[in-house]
């Protein structure tokens, strides 16, 4: 039988998982992002497939359909429930496994049991009632609709509750003499601490000081209370005898379709959780359009997801951006003044085609992104102060591995390279590299302060990270299409140390 | 519970916040003397009447409630010592024995409670002895009540069974805690049973001492084996927490019973204290007739200066006024005449009144004031004159701030200083104004152009008194009715202390 999985539409492709993180994670703060994404979910092991992305037109639109499904606040909901019964059953299953005392072991594996028949029934309920139109939770509610019907279940869940009502029903008395326990049918003897409590109330005038110790429930079984159940369990044998055929019968009982699904559709609720933290001020996402072939792309209103993040924690605002390729165009080459969003938007750039591989929204109001097989990032590194040479053949040989690693459908990330380099040198080496993307056809982005790249040939694409036109003190992070203009950035640089002309005059008074 | 002897349905609240001017009236006033005699070292009585004595009653029933109780206290001092007396013991029992409630677990506060308990019952049981034998020469409305209550909360039926239920919580036939199985079949909701009679008293059940040995169905702890023991304690513990905390908060509140037992009779105790040092000195005492706010009544008869009295340990002058209709007295005359005595009689007497409380004199009917309020003069630097005003001014301001209409303020040569003329001015609009708001005002002052003005007015709602002075210069302490003097015969006060100094 074809197993189920909500995250992936072929089973194969759940066999090529990947566990490490991918080298370019840091280069694109996705690193971080992930950490965030996952960090409330660690027991479902959520990062191996946030370091997956998905090589597959239909398998994205499998995952990008059951998000579309999760949006309906209410099944969210109720399959979040669930999930919240599967925390409890492991839990349940768990303190079952390290107890020692057999009825106590026993009465936990029946708790774990009670709360999964629950959780279970509650779900393909919850699934039935909801208007399903992804291949990956419809293949689902099918599975375990079948599952909770059959003989098996059915009979299972009404043992558990059997048992459960009997072992509830039980009611005991413990006298303690000293260090003497007996232990005795409850014989409907009076409720004293009422009783007490009753002939004293006459005293009673306002608040008082509350007296009770806030006893701590141990979490284990001690001998003593070992010895006193197995008191009870003698007292009644029938019960406890109906407690041990259960278990030996349902030791087991956890199926695992079940199990599986609860740990894969964590993925969808952790991004979703991570999403609506981050629309909160206004921000959008959308499903996006995916190519294998087609390298025309374009993405409005969208913005780095990191950055995102950071701006909601303190509250700043966060600037969108628009971009597009269109025709033979493959590569933005971005410049414009420091600190104006430039590696931000290249970062974003690579984030978007990531996210959009793993099946999940991503930022902006509309997009239309690439498959890509690749991404690999080049970002200068802070490296210790060693010989310009050596970092500059460091530079070299890295760009060497990139360009032999890459294809024409990877996406390249060139981050200010060459910068310690003589300009001319800079310009030379760079063109060079920037020759070879274009001649491979690969997508990317290329930050850099040399002008002359960005007019290189109809593949290069000039963005200008720019400033208030009023205040150029203010950026506005916006990067927009236009040819590179280097002045406007010595201006910016100027003004920011009142040094422009007309300062300068100003301060210096003759 | 409730005593209700300071007010017919309400506690006595002993931390009430006093009025913000209550410390200018504790000094001017010098109720510390007074308070001293009532508390006769007792503490707690001081600070009690204190606060009787600064919050003032306003409502005429009120007063009357406290005035029939005293009248009852009085009459049968023995036995209202002996009531308080027991209130008394609580509190120093449960010092003395370091009684207390401090145990971190069931168990332990179980026991203290218990202790606790035993002690208090022994005292419940005396003070129930008391209201069977004495509540017959009790005539107030507040002691009928009070021995009402006595009688009727603690029955012999229930002091009976409140020591039953005491032994049965020594658990001396063990503990019955009742459980179910919850998760995992561990015990819950356990909870305290009291066994069926046949089971109670199994210590002299010979069946059950047989019985306590490991059987079928029980099991023992070895001694030597502490977690175990550990844990039977705690398990013990879950059974005993709730009743635990039942009969701690019973304590707590019986403890409460008798801090207001003792609160709500200490004001009284402090007044038979006072009552029985003022019989030692023939200082007249008498009832006070009240009447209400605005009805402008002020007549007494042989008001006596209670603090003077208590000070000089003997008999002082009284003084006789009749002003009822008045709203303004000015009192001037003679230093060391009187006047300042006769300004704190009368304001002792008002508080005094208006706390439930007799008046040092012979008669004395007045009506009820909202709040007693002095402006002194005060000794601060002399050679900040203006300062000075400016200090008087804004004290005045203070007072103007919180009065209403029908108080009191009593004033001791206020705005004196500056000149004359000026005080004068700055009096007479001040006083005037609150005349017109229906404020009562005694005014000590040696200004005579501030006496005079009101004298030139006629005003009958003002009265003017002087500090009688005989034609050889001795002073009868006494105040007469009379047009102000231009002098207040400072030479006679310098001849008396420096004629004296010659052969």
């Amino acid at each position: 039988m074809k197993k189920n999985s909500v995250l992936f539409k072929d089973e194969l492709d759940s066999q090529t998982i990947n566990g490490n993180t991918p080298v370019f994670f840091s280069d694109l703060n996705l690193d971080q992002v992930v950490e965030w994404i996952t960090k409330n979910k660690q027991e479902y092991r959520l990062s191996s497939f946030y370091f997956t992305p998905l090589q597959d037109v239909d398998a994205i639109v499998y995952r990008q359909d059951v998000f579309r499904d999760l949006e309906d606040k209410t099944l969210r909901g109720h399959i979040q429930e669930f999930s919240g019964q599967m925390i409890v059953v492991r839990r349940f299953l768990g303190v079952a496994e390290e107890r020692y005392y057999e009825n106590n072991k026993m009465g936990w594996h029946l708790e774990a049991a009670l709360v999964y028949c629950d959780a279970v029934r509650g779900l393909v309920k919850s699934l039935s009632q909801a208007e399903l139109n992804s291949e990956g939770l419809k293949g689902c509610f099918k599975q375990f609709d079948r599952y909770i019907h059959s003989d098996e279940f059915k009979q299972f869940d009404q043992a558990s509750r059997d048992l459960k009502s009997e072992l509830s029903a039980i009611e005991y008395n413990v006298v303690i003499r000293g260090s003497w326990v007996r232990v005795r049918k409850y014989n409907s003897e009076k409720d004293y601490s009422r009783e007490v409590e009753k002939y004293f109330s006459k005293f009673k005038e306002g608040e008082v000081k509350d007296f009770r110790v806030d006893l701590v429930v141990p979490s284990g079984m001690n001998h003593v209370e070992a010895k006193i159940l197995d008191l009870v369990a003698k007292l009644f044998p029938e019960s406890f005898g109906h407690l041990n055929d259960y278990y030996q019968q349902y030791e087991t009982f956890m199926d695992e379709a079940i199990s599986n699904f609860d740990r894969e559709i964590q993925f969808y609720f952790s991004y979703q959780a991570f999403m609506d933290r981050i629309k909160e001020p206004g921000l959008m996402f959308c499903y996006p359009q995916l190519s294998s072939e087609d390298k025309t792309i374009h993405v409005c209103e969208t913005f780095d997801i990191a950055m995102a993040e950071i701006h909601r924690r303190e509250n700043l605002s966060i600037v969108r951006n628009d971009f597009h390729l269109e025709g033979g165009e493959r590569i933005f080459v971005v410049t414009g003044p420091n600190q104006g969003g430039k590696t931000t938007f290249a970062r974003m750039f690579a984030q978007l085609h990531y996210l959009a591989c793993l099946g999940c929204p991503v930022p902006g109001s509309e997009a239309k992104l690439f498959v890509f097989d690749q991404i690999f990032t080049h970002f200068e590194r802070e490296e210790k102060i060693q010989n310009l040479r050596g970092k500059l053949k460091d530079d070299l040989v890295r760009i060497h591995e990139i360009m032999e690693g890459a294809t024409h459908k990877s996406i390249i990330i060139m981050n200010e390279i060459f910068t310690s380099t003589a300009l001319e040198d800079a310009i030379f080496l760079s063109e060079k590299v920037l020759r070879k993307i274009i001649e491979l056809g690969a997508l990317g982005v290329c930050v850099t302060f040399i002008d002359e790249l960005s007019t290189l040939g109809e593949q290069t694409v000039s963005m200008v990270s720019t400033v208030d036109a009023n205040n150029p003190a203010e950026r506005t992070f916006k990067i927009i299409r236009k040819p590179a203009d280097g002045r406007a950035y010595a201006i910016h640089i100027a003004r920011l140390h009142r040094l422009t002309p007309d300062l300068i005059k100003e301060r210096v008074v003759k | 519970m409730k005593s209700y002897l300071m007010f017919k349905n309400q506690d006595f609240d002993s931390n009430q916040a006093l009025p913000d001017h209550y410390e200018d009236l504790v000094k001017d006033l010098s109720l510390d003397v007074l308070l001293k005699t009532m508390a006769a070292e007792d503490e707690f009585i001081y600070e009690i009447s204190k606060t009787a004595l600064l919050i003032s009653l306003v409502d005429a029933d009120a007063i009357r409630f406290r005035q029939e109780i005293l009248q009852d206290c009085i009459k049968n001092p023995k036995i209202v010592r002996s009531i308080y007396r027991i209130a008394q013991l609580a509190k120093e029992n449960k010092k003395r024995r370091w009684m207390g409630i401090f145990s971190r677990n069931p168990s332990g506060v179980l026991s203290s409670a218990v202790q606790l308990m035993l002690m208090f019952a022994e005292l419940l049981e005396k003070l129930k002895t008391i209201a069977d034998d004495s509540a017959h020469a009790f005539e107030s409305e507040g002691f009928n009540q009070f021995f009402t209550m006595i009688k009727d909360e603690l029955s012999d039926a229930y002091l009976a069974a409140m020591d039953d239920h005491l032994n049965q919580l020594s658990f001396k036939s063990g503990v019955w805690i009742s459980a179910k199985l919850g998760k995992g079949n561990q015990g819950e909701a356990y909870n305290l049973r009291r066994p069926k009679k046949k089971y109670r008293n199994f210590i002299k059940n010979v069946f059950y001492k047989l019985s306590v040995k490991v059987t079928s169905s029980s099991f023992m702890v070895d001694p030597r084996d502490q977690a175990g023991n550990r844990a039977l304690s705690e398990l013990k513990d879950r059974g005993l927490n709730q009743v635990a905390n039942a009969l701690a908060q019973s304590a707590e509140h019986i403890d409460s019973f008798f801090v207001n037992l003792r609160t709500e009779l200490a004001f009284y105790v402090g007044c038979l204290n006072l009552y029985e040092r003022l019989q030692t000195l023939n200082c007249p005492v008498t009832v006070p007739k009240l009447y209400e706010p605005h009805e402008k009544k002020h007549q007494f008869r042989g008001l006596r200066e209670i603090c003077l009295a208590l000070t000089m340990d003997g008999e002082v002058v009284g003084n006789d006024v009749d002003g009822d209709g008045r709203g303004l007295f000015i009192i001037s005359g003679a230093n060391q005449g009187g006047k300042s005595t006769f300004l704190r009689s009368i304001g002792l007497a008002q508080l005094m009144m208006q706390s439930g409380m007799f008046v040092a004199a012979e008669a004395f009917s007045t009506n009820l004031c909202e709040g007693v309020y002095t402006h002194f003069k005060r000794q601060e630097d002399e050679t900040m004159k203006s300062g000075k005003l400016d200090e008087e001014l804004s004290r005045m301001s203070g007072i103007v701030d919180v009065i209403a209409p029908h108080a009191i303020i009593l004033f001791n040569e206020s705005f004196s200083a500056t000149n004359e003329r000026e005080g004068s001015e700055i009096a007479r609009q001040i006083l005037t104004a609150l005349l017109d708001q229906d404020i009562k005002m005694f005014f000590v002052t040696h200004m005579y152009e501030l006496a005079n003005s009101f004298n030139h007015h006629h005003r009958d709602d003002t009265l003017l008194l002087q500090a009688e002075r005989k034609e050889d210069g001795t002073r009868t302490f006494k105040l007469v009715e009379g047009k102000p003097l231009r002098t207040s015969f400072a030479e006679d006060v310098f001849h008396e202390v420096f004629d004296n100094d010659q052969p």
